[in-house]
Order: structure tokens, then C-alpha cells, then sequence
């Protein structure tokens, strides 16, 4: 009913919106892409359950040679700033961001955090989200690539049961490889397997960050990212209608 | 549960509209969440449940979820793959592409405005 005079006499409005409902986040993320690009900055965006290896991902390419000067970190937890001083230990500037108990880092948090780093002279921006396979894989931060963290002792099954995070990665980093050993049951090819019932074009680096086995693949892979090369926008929400060019080449497996 | 989030930026977006048409009161709510969008929609209706509450105008309003079949198909020879398969094409060997299935979108409300505006 009508509760400016009483009259209790309304009628039904319909309106058609046909709105994306991560329009606002998309619209800060554009804003945050063309910001890196304009410094020439490459931005991953570093995903994985908790305990997955993505911080210890991050000190060990610290620890290659001089490339550690030319990064810096965004890293996004519900509560503490270790993550960021572990970094900031390895050599890499990292800024954290506690989001109390938001799951995910959105595009806004993003720009901030660029805003409040705006002098930092780095080539690669690297977000680590917040521990997670579900809620971050949907929110576009800007990035150039996504890349996912997965640990051996995760099991083979993973992209199965979280089929979105894995069909927006760009790259799979399969960790603690230097497990395997004792992790007998863990079969490599289902994992490959099932990754490639839901990531069109899968591509996975096994890693050890303990041993450093595959981490001067990961470092390769990070240099075909350079602001040289062309520029992967990520199909988050775009599909009908685009141009038929695969956003990856081939099905390539390092 | 990033559905909370997704919901509160639903109903800020959904209340600009109502003040803009002067409306008393939001009737219904219609968002279309595919598959493969990567939000549950229960857990979607539970937030919305909880945050309608916030304002007076929507604390009635009616959440409508349409869903849609999730598609892959070949960019190159445009041939249509289910799930549960590999995605690269069996003929081309092309990457899939996903043409449907992800919407996360809405789509459209119902407001009730007075008859004298």
C-alpha cells in the first residue's frame, strides 16, 4: 500500500535491467587494469586453499636472483599481516589487506592497496587472495593471469568439485611435489585428467618450493607475462558472441 | 560465502531504483544464476532472506532465481560438448569455450509506486 499519503493504491512497476551483478567490481577491475598497464605492470592473481603453498610460492622466486627487487605483493588474509612479513622477509614489498571476514579480495580492496603503493617501482604485482577454492575465482581483480595453487596433499580430485576456480586459471602451480613420495595414492595423471574436464586449455608446473624442483618453470611461465607480449584479458562473464581466437595456445603441459 | 556480498551489491542496486521511481516498495527481485557462475543459489536466497531486512522498501520483496543450462562448444567447428568430458574439441582439438552457463545477472524488479506519482 501507499505509505507516502495512505491511499493505499499502488501499481507494479516492472523494470528490465539485464545487469551483471559483478558489474561495479568489473568496472573498478577495468580501472585497475589500465592503471598496471600504464606502468607497465603485470598483475597475477594468486589463488589456493589455505596451506596450499602460495606464500611459499612467492619467497622462492624472491630468491632468483635480482628479480626479487621487481615485485611487489598484495596479500589478502582474514586476520594477521604474516603472510605480507613473510614476503617482505624474502625480499618482495608486500602490503597486506585483513579482510575481517570477507572470503575474497575484490577489485576495490585492489585499488586501494595500488593507490596507497602508487611509488613502487616493480614489474610484477602479484595478489595473493585469501585462502580459498571457491568465493575468489569470481571476482576480477585486473590481473593479466590467474594462476592456482594446488598442493599434492590437496588430492587428485580438486578440480572437480571446484570446477570455477580452475576453469579461470591460466596456469596450475601443483605444489610440494617433493611429497610425492610419500603420497603413494596420488595419481598424476587422474589429476591432469580431471583438470582437464574443467580448464579448456590446462596447463600445470609441478613445483617443490623446498627442493626448488620446476621453480625456474614457474619463473619462465612469469616471463612470458612480460608487458611486451600481449596482454591476457581474462573471459570473466564474456563469452557469447566474442572473437573465436583461444585465449591460450594449445593445451601445452610444462 | 562471497553470496553475502554479491547480495548486499543486489540490493544497493535494487534500492537506487526503487528511490529513483519513488517507489514504496520493492515487489519482486529476478536474477538469472547459471551453473557454472560459481554462487549457490540457496545459499544466494538465504542471504537475500537476511538482507532484505536492512530497508523497509525491500523487506518484503520477492527473490525470483532463473537458472540456465551450462554449454561448451568449439570455437572453430562451433560443435557442442556436455560436461564431463575433456574440454578440448574431438575434432579440432581446440580449447572449448563456455557459451553459457555463467550468468550471474539481474534481470529484472518489480516496484510499487503509488498512483498519484
Amino acid at each position: 500500500m501507499c505509505d507516502v499519503c495512505g491511499c493505499g493504491d499502488t501499481k507494479i512497476v516492472p523494470l528490465e535491467i539485464q545487469e551483471n551483478l559483478m558489474a561495479s567490481n568489473d568496472r573498478v577491475a577495468d580501472h585497475n587494469r589500465r592503471h598496471l598497464q600504464d606502468k607497465g605492470q603485470v598483475a597475477i592473481n594468486l589463488m589456493g586453499s589455505p596451506g596450499a603453498g602460495k606464500t611459499a610460492l612467492l619467497e622462492s622466486i624472491a630468491h632468483c636472483g635480482a628479480r626479487g627487487r621487481q615485485m611487489m605483493a598484495i596479500t589478502g588474509d582474514l586476520e594477521t599481516d604474516r603472510d605480507a612479513r613473510r614476503i617482505e622477509r624474502a625480499g618482495i614489498r608486500a602490503v597486506p589487506i585483513t579482510t575481517g571476514t570477507a572470503c575474497h579480495l575484490d577489485a576495490e580492496m585492489i585499488h586501494r592497496a595500488l593507490h596507497a603503493h602508487a611509488g613502487a617501482e616493480c614489474r610484477y604485482v602479484f595478489v595473493e587472495n585469501v585462502g580459498n577454492l571457491v568465493c575468489p575465482a569470481i571476482y576480477d581483480l585486473g590481473q593479466n593471469a590467474n594462476v592456482v595453487a594446488i598442493s599434492v596433499t590437496e588430492g587428485e580430485d580438486k578440480p572437480l568439485k571446484y570446477p570455477v576456480m580452475f576453469r579461470h586459471a591460466d596456469l596450475v602451480l601443483l605444489t610440494k611435489t617433493d611429497l610425492l613420495p610419500a603420497l603413494p595414492d596420488f595419481d598424476l595423471a587422474a589429476f591432469e585428467s580431471a583438470l582437464a574436464q574443467v580448464m579448456p586449455a590446462p596447463r600445470v608446473i609441478r613445483v617443490s618450493a623446498r627442493t626448488g624442483d620446476g621453480i625456474d618453470k614457474w619463473v619462465a611461465w612469469l616471463d612470458e607475462l612480460h608487458p611486451g607480449s600481449a596482454t591476457r584479458e581474462h573471459d570473466h562473464h564474456h563469452h557469447a558472441g566474442d572473437n573465436p581466437t583461444p585465449r591460450k595456445e594449445g593445451a601445452a603441459h610444462a | 560465502m562471497h553470496e553475502y556480498s554479491l547480495v548486499q551489491s543486489l540490493l544497493e542496486r535494487v534500492l537506487e531504483q526503487a528511490r529513483a521511481h519513488d517507489a514504496t516498495a520493492v515487489h519482486s527481485v529476478t536474477v538469472r544464476i547459471g551453473p557454472a557462475a560459481g554462487v549457490e543459489p540457496d545459499l544466494f536466497a538465504t542471504a537475500f532472506e537476511h538482507c532484505r531486512q536492512r530497508s523497509r522498501v525491500s523487506a518484503e520483496a520477492e527473490l525470483i532465481i532463473l537458472s540456465e543450462n551450462e554449454r561448451w562448444s568449439c570455437p572453430m567447428c562451433q560443435s557442442e560438448i556436455g560436461r564431463g568430458h575433456q574440454l578440448s574439441c574431438p575434432s579440432c582439438d581446440w580449447p572449448l569455450r563456455l557459451t553459457a552457463g555463467d550468468a550471474l545477472s539481474l534481470e529484472r524488479m518489480e516496484l510499487e509506486v503509488p498512483n498519484h506519482v
